[in-house]
């Protein structure tokens, strides 16, 4: 039985109060005013009364609106036409093309068994130095670009989504501006990648509350797509403004605040969505690229603070640059052992040397006399950042370390690199020896 | 039939349930929906409504749903079978939950934590007529390389006699191996396994006993620095990438124990899949068996249902102190305690209890410190020691030790790892502050030399930090000279890769002879000739030391080429007191300086680094003694060093 209801107890910010019964936790409920209808999902049962949120706003709701239990939860459509497709954040078509509710999976699944995952090993080659020698990107990881407005994180989310080799792109848009929507559109479908993409977009126009499933639904359609063999990228903008959804409603449910405003579960709220990144035994694959404005370009705000505990690493985006400092991949272990005997040895005494390098500039900074040794250093830093960290250069990993390996013999004798005599008597350029 | 209640109410993972007849607090109760059995357990009884937090996503449950209650606390099996296993929070084994129910978690799915069907070979000990208490050795089952011992029940009341006891043979967990008939006349049969409530600490131990014994951990600037104790606790707060999961991964592969169980609590499920799928072909480097033997996984990964991952930890421990009643060492790992404390934040925030900092509930200082007490050295009933040692990562809200879990577990822990994450971003790993951190007990290293060393690096960042605001030219050649000497001694010793088959784990012996040596190093001053030769001095000290740390323990190069570096340090020290006589010792005048200073006058080669047996409880280091020559033939020459067992407690 569908139970509806025609008066509405409390309507306050995005969640209203009904009585009803024999509905069940988690479940829809459409709510509808004279010309429209609205999706609400049920957040908290107390008796018969049933609080729901709204997913469209409750803006110009009325408390004489019916409401009409799904007996479902969200689903998203799920079928072979879906690639190509566009969606808003409640899955309803924003292309114009037909609704796709012949197949449906449910959103939010149970999560996957850990001793049912695979180890990622394989690497995601994408000509940018400072993600394939420094940290690089594997195959089934979750990892977030940090960054604040006004950097070129989309255009770095879709090079490398490009690069990415994926069978098939998922795009979650939260908050999304619609030109930038246009531009992750129009920059997919120029390399012809349009066709094997499908996303669900929240734009800054739609109702905040709207952002919360947006996630849900790349994620579910994702992990089907995952299951079904393929490799899938899932592309993730912005997370924050997903966060910032979270707070709203937590705030409007009188829940305590735990930090800033934000609810005590935000953390397990974003490892729900980033847990669902995945390698398969015996099938497929959901890498997750998400991009983390920073408030306040501040790396403590819970929202990155949180994202950070979950993820498999960020690339920090600062000045239009990936800095080697805050930047982290957790999973490049996994993979650079295999790629050239050099390449650990290599990545972590360019790191060192380069925090050498800022001291410099601190000390420079601070109007003190450099030593023939920070002018060594000076000469280093210089040339990483212009050879190394600038995005326009692309390369492949192995001309990226033999152009490492040319730096270091440019700016330094070998043992002050701090590298191991064997790797030195291998790899240091042979024309530079004699001179070092 | 068991007694029953309804759901009144659902917000997230807690429901509300109306219930008749009495029921216990974390009492187990499952919510019954479309044939599922979800697993609950009472958090809160007020009046005739009671609180239960699920151990399953909630969706779809609604008022009305039955409940039933179990009257059994939220327990775990415990007896054979259960080393090598990897279970979710409640011990449900996760490889026999992906046989049944595939790729995903399915709801209500659960699973025996031991295998009932396997069979064991069962030796008794004991005869019929013989007397045994709760925890009581009846007999034993080889599990790996231990003799696990069948003990009588842990909940058993009072002094029973036993009636029937089996013949050797082959048993599985089903069969009555013993019946015992207590003094209330009441017989009871007696299995392979039992079970006991996960939140009630095991106490059947004759008496706690200072954590006296170094835990060798393999990570050098632990074991010398800030060691851990056998039956000791320790913490490992750190902002997120700062390395504590890879520290805690590496102690778990190389830690000096018999047993170690993994607690992965809230985090990432790819990194109990690296140590499941890595363990198998991983030797033990005590045994050479698979480490994988040695270990227990229990895991509540982030996106794993969230009022199990309070469970996990208490799990975890349980298991822990099941093993120490064989007079076991077991280390427990759990990463990390953090999101434990946010389950339990979460949960009260449901259950609307008046928040404190952060909203955290009032009580997290005192579950936290409990949840410590659990670790100890005991001597058992029958005079054995077993210990749990447990060590727990933090991860401190916006990084700083200033939030309320790093404070509270700071309060209830013996030793102190502070990661950074200035260190972890210049790649100094493993990324632990020297300067923060602290452990109360005592190591491989004596307390007042570790001190000493401590105080150089202080005073060689105050000089860098010096540095930064007068330049180098504004510091004097000797204190420039120390700052380098720090540098050096961190580039070289306190820094480890964990990457490298050698250099990831460190032998005792190894971290005494290299600390002896740079020690000698930090406190011989020295004033070089000028900046930049000094700094060539050091690049080029640094290479030869971090190339002698690559090679293995047991290369015959090894102790030659310690030799080698000493005799280069030493004639680099001659020749710049020739040409400047400011060389000196820097030492203050103590017994162990004149005790040292001693031992050199009788052997006048054997370094001061020789000293060595600080401690009586020298067995950690003997095992390993069989793995590596010994670090310097002066050894034995060391005059025998008076210890004090307590003094660990106070050497802060
Ligand atoms: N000892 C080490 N040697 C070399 N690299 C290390 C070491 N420790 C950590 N790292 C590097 O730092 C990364 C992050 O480490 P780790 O995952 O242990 O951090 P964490 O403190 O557990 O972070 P989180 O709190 O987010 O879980 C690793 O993936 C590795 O690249
Ligand atoms: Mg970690």
């Amino acid at each position: 039985m569908r139970w509806t209801t025609d008066s509405i107890r409390r309507i306050a910010g995005n969640v209203i109060e009904v009585q009803a019964r024999g509905v069940g936790y988690g479940e829809l409920a459409l709510v509808s005013s004279p010309g429209a209808a609205a999706l609400a999902q049920i957040i908290r049962l107390d008796g018969d009364a049933v609080f729901l949120q709204v997913l469209g706003g409750t803006a110009g709701l009325s408390s004489g609106d019916s409401v009409r239990f799904l007996e479902r939860a969200l689903e998203a459509p799920f079928t072979p036409h879906l690639l190509g497709r566009v969606f808003d954040g409640k899955g309803e078509p924003r292309d114009g093309g037909p609704r796709l509710l012949e197949a449906t999976v449910p959103v939010g699944g149970p999560p996957v068994n850990p001793v049912r995952r695979l180890k990622p090993s394989r690497m995601i080659r994408t000509a940018i130095p400072m993600i394939d020698l420094f940290n690089s990107l594997v195959e089934s990881q979750k990892i977030s670009i940090f960054t604040v407005a006004g950097e070129p994180y989309l255009e770095l989310l879709a090079r490398i989504a490009l690069q990415a080799d994926a069978e098939v792109i998922v795009l979650g848009g939260m908050g999304l501006r619609y030109d930038d929507y246009l531009f992750l559109r129009d920059t997919l479908e120029s390399a012809g990648a349009a066709a094997r993409t499908v996303a669900f977009v929240h734009t800054a126009a739609d109702p905040v509350v709207e952002c919360i499933a947006a996630p849900d639904l790349a994620l579910a359609v994702a992990e089907r797509f995952a299951l079904a063999g393929r490799r899938v990228l899932v592309l993730l903008t912005d997370m924050t403004s997903f966060c910032d959804a979270l707070k709203e409603v937590a705030i409007v449910m009188e829940q305590v605040p735990s930090n800033r405003g934000y609810p005590g579960d935000l953390y397990s709220q974003l490892a729900a969505r980033y847990e669902k990144a995945v390698a398969f035994e015996g099938a497929g694959s959901v890498t997750l690229l998400s991009v983390t404005t920073l408030p306040g370009n501040d790396i403590t705000h819970p929202v990155p603070d949180n994202t950070g505990y979950i993820t498999e690493g960020q690339y920090y985006l600062q000045n239009g640059r990936i800095e080697p400092f805050g930047s982290l991949s957790r999973l490049k272990q996994h993979v650079n052992a295999a790629t050239r005997a050099d390449h650990r040895t290599l990545m972590d005494a360019m790191i060192r040397l380069y925090a050498g390098y800022q001291e410099t500039l601190e000390k420079r900074a601070m109007g003190f006399a450099l030593s023939p040794w920070d002018g060594k250093l000076m000469r280093y830093g210089t040339l990483f950042e212009a050879r190394l960290m600038d995005l326009g250069v692309a390369m492949t990993l192995e001309t990226a370390l033999d152009l490492g390996w040319r730096i270091l013999a440019d700016c330094f004798a070998p043992a002050e690199t701090g590298i191991g005599s064997e790797l030195l008597a291998d790899f240091w350029p042979r024309e530079e020896a004699g001179r070092a | 039939m068991a007694p029953h209640g309804a759901i009144t109410g659902v917000n997230g993972s807690l429901i509300t349930v109306a219930f008749a007849a009495p029921v216990r607090r974390y009492e187990v109760a499952y919510a019954l929906r479309d044939g599922l059995r979800l697993k609950a357990e009472v958090v809160r009884i007020r009046g005739d409504r009671a609180d239960l937090q699920v151990f399953e996503s909630t969706a779809g449950l609604r008022p009305g749903d039955p409940v039933e209650f179990t009257g059994e606390l939220l327990s775990v099996e415990l007896g054979p079978g259960l080393l090598g296993r990897i279970y979710d929070g409640l011990q449900n084994p996760l490889h026999e939950l992906a046989e049944a129910g595939g790729v995903f978690l399915a709801r209500g799915a659960y699973r025996p934590g031991l295998d009932p069907d396997q069979s064991w070979p069962f030796t008794p000990a004991l005869r019929p007529g013989a007397v045994v208490e709760a925890g009581d050795t009846l007999g034993q089952v080889p599990e790996g390389r231990f003799a696990h011992a069948i003990m009588a029940p842990f909940d058993l009341a009072g002094r029973h006699r036993v009636c029937e006891i089996v013949a050797p043979g082959t048993y599985t967990l089903a069969d009555t191996v013993a019946v015992v008939e207590g003094e209330d006349g009441v017989r009871r049969p007696l299995r392979l396994g039992f079970r006991w409530p996960i939140k009630r600490a095991i106490r059947l131990w004759r008496e706690r006993l200072p954590p006296v014994e170094p835990l060798i951990t393999g990570v050098r600037i632990l074991d010398s620095l800030f060691p851990v104790a056998l039956g000791g606790t320790f913490c490992m707060p750190g902002p997120f990438g700062s390395g504590k999961t890879v520290l805690q991964q590496l102690t778990s592969r190389h830690a000096l124990v018999d047993i170690v169980i993994i607690a992965a609590c809230g985090e990432r499920a790819g990194e109990v899949v690296e140590t499941l799928r890595d363990f198998p072909h991983r030797p033990d480097p005590q045994t050479g068996r698979a480490l994988i033997e040695r270990t227990i996984i229990v895991c509540n990964t982030s996106s794993m249902p969230i009022a199990a991952r309070e469970a996990s930890v208490y799990t975890a421990v349980t298991l822990g102190e099941y093993y120490r009643q064989m007079g076991l060492q077991v280390l427990l790992l759990a990463d990390s305690t953090s999101r434990w404390a946010q389950a339990l934040r979460e949960r009260s925030g449901r259950l609307e209890e008046i928040p404190g900092e952060e909203a955290f509930p009032a009580y997290l200082e005192s579950t936290i410190a409990e949840f410590y007490e659990r670790a100890g050295r005991v001597r058992l009933r029958n005079g054995s020691i077993g210990t749990v040692t447990i060590g727990g990562t933090v991860s401190p809200a916006g990084g700083s030790f200033e939030e309320p879990v790093t404070q509270a577990t700071l309060k209830a822990v013996g030793a102190f790892h502070a990661l950074s994450r200035e260190r972890s971003d210049a790649r100094r790993f493993p990324a632990i502050d020297p300067l923060e951190s602290w452990s109360r007990y005592r190591g491989i290293i004596l307390p007042e030399r570790r001190e000493r060393v401590r105080r150089l690096l202080a005073r060689a960042h105050e000089i860098a930090e010096l540095m930064k605001v007068v330049g180098e030219e504004g510091t004097s050649l000797a204190d420039f000279a120390l700052h380098l000497k720090a540098e050096f001694f961190d580039a070289v010793f306190l820094q480890q890769n964990a990457y490298h088959p050698v250099d990831a784990a460190t032998p005792r012996a190894r971290s005494e002879a290299a600390f002896g040596l740079l020690q000698e190093i930090l406190e011989t001053e020295l004033v070089p000739g000028s900046r930049e030769e000094a700094r060539d001095f050091f690049v080029d000290l640094r290479r030869r030391v971090l190339d002698w740390n690559l090679l293995p323990w047991s290369a015959p190069a090894c102790v030659a080429g310690l030799a080698e570096i000493r005799a280069r340090w030493r004639s680099r020290v001659e020749a710049a007191a020739r040409t400047a006589p400011a060389l000196r010792r820097a030492l203050v005048e103590t017994d162990l300086d004149s005790s040292c200073r001693r031992a050199r006058r009788m052997r006048p080669e054997a370094p001061e680094d020789a000293v060595h047996a600080d401690h009586a409880d020298a067995t950690a280091g003997e095992e390993r003694a069989g793995e590596a020559p010994a670090a310097d033939e002066t050894l034995e020459e060391e005059p025998p060093k008076p210890t004090d067992e307590y003094d660990a407690l106070d050497d802060r």
